[in-house]
């Protein structure tokens, strides 16, 4: 057993500060777009007649920034975090973690560009045309280099979890990157290209990519950060070490699987559409196994819920990652998935995940290290944290009942027949009674983002004060 | 499908859903050399792993969904394109290239698309039948079905499905797509032409004159255009337009009151395709419009499109 020392090995923790700053700053931002492209589809006169800001080019604008500016900002900045904590060593490569940082922040502001003058693949989640998709690649080898790099020099003689489920997730994506954004450009000073594949071949590595970029990215990568900060925030040892080898080895092997259920009822040859079925299913138990490990990590801990809402947000992540982890096998089913595709049931079952799974899991864990990366005890406000938890619940629980009553209510309208067999409604009408549940939607990602902003004032507080002044504090 | 990726396929899906279980199996009994519920003899960063076992219903479930994988897996064709699985089951002859061959194929094929169509025309067919033939087996007429307010219900709401996205759901069309609703008629208000139109489609082309016109002569033909359905422009232009617009008359007659036989929408009234603004019009003259209606014979059948064309019919009558 590896004895505690109070020498610490002198970590970088310059590029963990910095990617933790710009995961708040990224997650406004994207958020503020998708509230933005909200308020158009109640009130479509807000694109102001601007090809700029129409719905068309914001919603690609909204998911790379929620996705890729702030889901990745946040596992960036974990990773580098806890592999160094983990394995005892500093970060490996030296001058090469700036560079991601850096490099990572050109991605975002080419991405911020690009879109809205309307350059994209039209590859949902891999817009972003092929120059950019070469400068990924780099960045993203070099994250890889640093964060293996660092493993392979670790003080510890094992390899924590958390550092396997952000492995998987670092070296799947850039295979996954890589494969889908094949594309010859149209010329060499075009900004245009098209893609390798062709047909139901190309939807396929499409959604290869797309179930994946949410299996690795949002789910893995995740549960790295969960694997290190539930059981560090909690005081409390990981609950079963066997589970976690079992829903870590089941998980990767079994999500690259999962994307023909995107395909469903289409040109999909039939067996690819069975095989992406029954793997989604066998899916459920490895997802929830992670909710298990975490949820049960806080045994005898569970007092802690009343006085630390970090804790807090932690542990609803983890309800909400069980919400979708079982909503997403459900919808997979054919004859379920007949009724759900195409709907805003498919958007809200996206949030109950990004809002209430990713979005909580990152706040709570960035609620933990910033009083550590600024040298103090505790955050500005307690309290503020706690205001930003509620405000966090509600937004997400607001958001995706307005989407799943709108989804399952707009799936009925569609097959729906009368006595002639001819469609009761028409396109427009289920269009028409789905307004009130886009006003619902519009108001929840509102409340979200408020307190996404409570958030950035409470680390500016934390950030700004005088070293070691704030100290911890609990709820009263 | 080859056999190699029939093998290929089956082999690296079967070693991922085997290899769940065996891993599984593995797991569910203590191979660690700690006690059950002790902590393994690790820290990472003071973290703790305690050596607890896998909850029971946990692994029960997981064995439930792996046992129903593979019992889907083969009831329906999984592993190879070559085999429909136990249950011999397709969604759509995916194989079939054009409508025509699907005709064919229609007797024999034993889809879920193909049953789900059949169904349909069993439980509907004699519904829209009903409607639109008379006792002695022959079609009624169109102005006949026009005054039956059910079957006009039923053509309206087969309108709203397949015709509304142009025309509009009111029908009074928008910019390129014709208003329904009024006596000005393209192709002829008839109810044979409306559904000859509907069966076949149409097809109208207004060719580009700009090449031919020049700039001045565009802005003449345009001023004539315009003061034909009355509006106040410059005379000497439009005089001089009055004589280019020879060529014009062609389709649209030298009255400029258009001809049905082409499509050839009249001049003379307040009624514009494509918009009656100058700009607009000249836009028209110099680079042409094609409007085309496609043909729904083959999409729809013609017992549908005769309660389509009563109900459009009836949509310019006096109530």
């Amino acid at each position: 057993m590896t004895t505690a020392t109070n020498i610490q090995p002198d970590y970088n923790m310059k590029v963990v500060r910095q990617f933790t700053l710009t995961t708040i700053l990224w997650g406004i931002v994207g958020m503020s777009v998708g509230v933005l492209i909200a308020a158009q589809l109640v009130w479509p006169a807000l694109n102001f007649d601007t090809p700029w800001l129409t719905y068309s080019r914001l919603r690609p604008l909204h998911t790379n920034a929620v996705i890729f500016a702030f889901g990745t900002s946040a596992l960036m900045a974990t990773s580098f975090y806890v592999v160094q904590r983990t394995c005892q060593t500093r970060l490996f490569g030296g001058p090469l973690a700036s560079i991601v940082f850096w490099g990572w922040q050109l991605v975002i502001l080419s991405a911020a560009i690009s879109l809205p003058l309307g350059y994209t693949t039209s590859k949902e989640y891999a817009e972003l045309e092929w120059p950019i998709d070469l400068l990924i690649t780099v960045i993203w080898v070099l994250y890889a280099t640093v964060f293996f790099g660092t493993m392979a020099i670790r003080k510890t003689s094992h390899i924590y979890v958390a550092n396997w489920f952000f492995g998987a997730f670092i070296l799947t994506v850039a295979v996954l990157h890589i494969v889908n954004s094949m594309a010859i450009p149209v010329s060499m000073s075009s900004m245009k290209s098209y893609s390798v594949y062709a047909g139901a071949v190309d939807a396929m590595v499409q959604w290869w990519y797309g179930h994946n970029a949410v299996g690795f990215l949002l789910t893995a990568g995740f549960l790295g950060m969960m694997y290190y900060f539930v059981p560090k925030q909690a005081n409390r040892p990981v609950y079963s070490y066997r589970l976690s080898i079992i829903h870590f080895w089941a998980l990767i092997a079994v999500y690259i699987w999962a994307g023909p259920h995107h395909l469903h009822y289409t040109a999909l040859p039939d067996w690819a559409q069975s095989l992406g079925m029954v793997m989604s299913l066998i899916l459920f138990a490895p997802s929830w196994g992670g909710m298990i490990n975490g949820i049960m990590t806080l045994s005898g801990a569970w007092h802690k819920l009343r006085t630390d809402p970090i804790l807090r947000f932690l542990v609803v992540s983890l309800s909400f990652y069980g919400m979708s982890t079982f909503e997403g096998p459900m919808m997979a089913i054919k004859t379920v998935n007949a009724l759900s595709h195409y709907t805003d049931w498919t958007i809200g079952h996206v949030h109950s995940g990004a809002l209430g799974w990713v979005a909580m899991v990152s706040i709570g864990s960035i609620y933990h290290l910033v009083p550590r990366l600024f040298g103090q005890q505790g955050m500005y406000s307690t309290a503020l944290v706690n205001l930003h938890f509620w405000l966090a619940t509600v937004g997400t629980v607001l958001y995706i009942v307005a989407m799943w009553i709108s989804g399952v209510m707009q799936g009925l309208m569609w097959r729906a027949v009368n006595a002639d067999g001819t469609l009761t409604y028409t396109f427009v009408e289920s269009l028409e009674k789905s307004y009130p549940f886009y006003a619902l939607r519009f108001l929840g990602g509102v409340i979200f983002l408020t307190g996404m902003f409570v958030m950035a004032y409470n680390t500016f507080k934390t950030v700004t004060a005088e070293e070691g002044s704030i100290k911890p504090q609990e709820l009263a | 499908m080859s056999i190699f990726w029939t093998i290929w396929i089956s082999v690296i899906t079967l070693t991922v859903i085997i290899g769940c279980a065996v891993l599984l199996k593995a797991a569910n009994t203590n191979n660690t050399g700690v006690k059950e519920g002790e902590p393994m003899p690790h820290t990472f960063d003071g973290i703790q792993e305690l050596n607890n076992p896998l909850p029971k219903w946990w692994v029960g479930l997981f064995w439930f969904t792996i046992v129903i994988a593979l019992i889907y897996s083969i009831a329906f064709p999984s592993y190879t394109a070559n085999w429909n699985g136990f249950l011999n089951w397709t969604s759509a002859d995916k194989d079939v290239t054009d409508v025509s061959q699907l005709d064919e194929r229609a007797e024999t094929s034993k889809s879920q698309y193909q049953r789900e169509i059949d169904a349909a025309e069993i439980k509907y067919g004699e519904v829209f039948k009903q409607l639109v033939y008379t006792d002695a087996g022959v079609y009624k007429d169109i102005e006949v079905i026009a005054k039956d307010s059910e079957a006009v219900k039923v053509g309206q709401r087969l309108f709203l499905q397949n015709c509304a996205q142009c025309h509009g759901s009111d029908a009074r069309g928008s910019k390129g797509f014709p208003n329904l609703t009024d006596d000005d008629w393209l192709y002829g208000g008839d109810p044979l032409t409306i559904k000859e139109t509907l069966m076949n489609g149409r097809n109208a082309a207004m060719p580009a004159w700009k090449d031919i016109l020049g700039e001045d002569g565009i802005k003449e033909v345009t001023s004539y255009v315009l003061q034909l359905s009355g509006r106040r422009v410059n005379d000497i232009d439009a005089q001089a337009g009055a004589e280019r617009f020879v060529v014009c008359a062609a389709c649209h007659g030298a009255d400029g009151k258009g001809l049905h036989a082409f499509g050839a929408p009249n001049l003379t009234d307040k009624v514009w395709l494509y918009g009656g603004s100058r700009k607009a019009v000249e836009d028209t003259l110099n680079n042409g419009r094609n409007g085309v209606m496609p043909a729904w014979k083959d999409v729809l059948g013609e017992d549908k499109i005769q309660l389509i064309s009563a109900f459009v019919y009836s949509l310019s009558q006096p109530k």
